[in-house]
């Protein structure tokens, strides 16, 4: 009983420091890194951009039929074979960016279609050209109806992060696994390592509450 | 003349909305668009202010000529500029105040500096009884004061004419009077108006002049006064027997 006292005083504050220092930066980069592709995308569709909008279609479809471990096994030791040199936390953040992206695309977009047709005719009405029609009326509307989808996404993402391990990334997961082996206490130290993602996924689902009540000001925009 | 409309056409697939409709408007005059409804009154308004293309058409508006089906993007920003709509259901910026509704085109559209645009706006609220409630989100508001706000916003930019779409289908009966009272001063103080309407009564009282459309097609063009006392078609006749005997019962 005393050693594994001893285990756990020891490794806690480890995996949350490799928690903390990569598990949570990864995170926001990649959820950046979503989040553009998805207004990106979202927005192409929405305005019916010809070759564009096939493009952005093909991505989700490819992006939504295949594994995140194999795209990121298929980038980090695939693309080499071609000549591409790839290092391991920009790929891990690119590959998990983009692949959440696509999730995030579809919801921006159907949040955007669901912003009645009239506030833009009204928008072109009073003279405003059709990116300012967007920028102040469709897409703050849009987003205030995705932000459950998109906190969502940032919940998933921070233990998607878990699976960059297997290209070589020492994070949180890959620590404790470390730990796990050497002293032969995978209960113990799988343990830890979930209590420690049930609570940062906690603090973002408060978090999720606040910012909601926040952007109710205007009544939800639904009638 | 101020504007010229001739020969609207708009089809809908297999369906014919419009089949040649023309219009001529002169400055202060106030044209009600009355018929049935399915009759194409809707889409010609939209038509005018290209919410809508229209199939064929020629507008000729303060002096300038415009094609309704080719007008390109500049032309059609000219159109909009001289003109106001107000929507049947209001379509205010849900997520902007009553301020920031009135004042957001002004500014977008790089017409007014932000300290005049607000000023433009206080006095468009203020001609509609609005100035009262200028951080009020549309939600707060009832049917009939978001109409008003509605309003302000076309007009705060000093429109030639303000086109109107069945401005008070949407609302609940005891909501009407504010907003036709409001269009009846715009009406009293010159403004041109083109409104879409069911409301007879407010035809008869304000407009100077009345299209009755059925089906697509301008069935009688004439002064208000005259349509109502002696309609010239067997059509215009039987729609106004039907109001007023909607309006006995």
């Amino acid at each position: 009983m005393e050693r594994i006292w001893r285990i756990i005083t020891e490794s806690f504050p480890l995996l949350l420091e490799f928690g903390i220092k990569f598990t949570i930066p990864i995170t926001i980069a990649s959820f950046a890194v979503a989040f553009l592709l998805s207004v990106f995308v979202a927005l192409a569709q929405y305005a019916k951009t010809p070759v564009l909008r096939q493009l952005c279609r093909v991505y989700i479809w490819v992006i939504r039929g295949t594994p995140l471990l194999v795209q990121l096994f298929l980038v980090y030791y695939g693309l080499p074979k071609l000549g591409i040199i790839t290092e391991k936390y920009s790929t891990a953040i690119l590959v998990l960016g983009i692949n959440e992206g696509a999730y995030m695309a579809e919801s921006l977009r159907g949040a955007l279609e669901a912003v009645p047709r009239g506030q833009l005719e009204a928008g072109l009405c009073v003279s405003m050209t059709y990116p300012k029609i967007m920028w102040h009326v469709v897409l703050p509307q849009a987003f205030r109806t995705v932000f459950p989808a998109f906190s969502n996404s940032f919940i998933a993402m921070l233990k998607e992060t878990s699976l960059i391990k297997s290209i070589t990334i020492i994070e949180m997961f890959r620590q404790a696994e470390i730990i796990a082996a050497r002293e032969y206490e995978p209960l113990v130290l799988y343990t830890e390592v979930a209590l420690i993602y049930l609570a940062f996924c906690s603090v973002l689902t408060l978090l999720q509450r606040r910012l909601e009540k926040r952007l109710d000001h205007y009544g939800g925009g639904v009638k | 003349m101020m504007l010229e409309v001739s020969g609207v056409t708009k089809t809908f697939g297999e369906n014919t909305v419009l089949r040649g409709i023309d219009l001529f408007v002169e400055k202060g005059d106030v044209v009600a668009i009355l018929g049935p409804s399915g009759s194409g009154k809707t889409t010609f308004l939209r038509c005018l202010n290209f919410l809508e293309r229209a199939d064929s058409g020629r507008l000729v508006f303060d002096g300038e000529v415009f094609d309704l089906r080719t007008a390109g993007k500049k032309e059609i920003a000219r159109v909009r500029r001289k003109t106001a709509f107000v929507f049947q259901n209001y379509n205010l910026f849900l997520n902007k105040t009553v301020l920031q509704n009135v004042t957001l085109g002004l500014t977008a559209s790089g017409r007014m500096p932000r300290a005049e645009a607000k000023d433009a706006a206080l006095a468009a609220l203020e001609r509609v009884g609005m100035a009262d409630r200028l951080s009020a989100y549309p939600s707060e508001l009832s049917g009939g004061q978001q109409q008003r706000v509605a309003i302000a916003r076309g007009l705060a930019s000093g429109p030639e004419i303000i086109y109107f779409d069945e401005p008070t289908s949407a609302l609940d009966p005891e909501l009407i009077g504010e907003v036709l009272d409001v269009m009846r001063a715009l009406a009293r103080d010159g403004m041109t108006m083109l409104v879409v309407t069911h409301e007879m009564e407010f035809a008869r009282g304000v407009s100077n002049r009345v299209l009755f459309m059925e089906n697509g097609a301008a069935v009688e063009s004439a002064p208000t006064d005259a349509f109502f006392r002696e309609p010239k078609t067997e059509r215009s006749r039987e729609f106004i027997r039907s109001i007023l005997h909607k309006d006995g019962e």
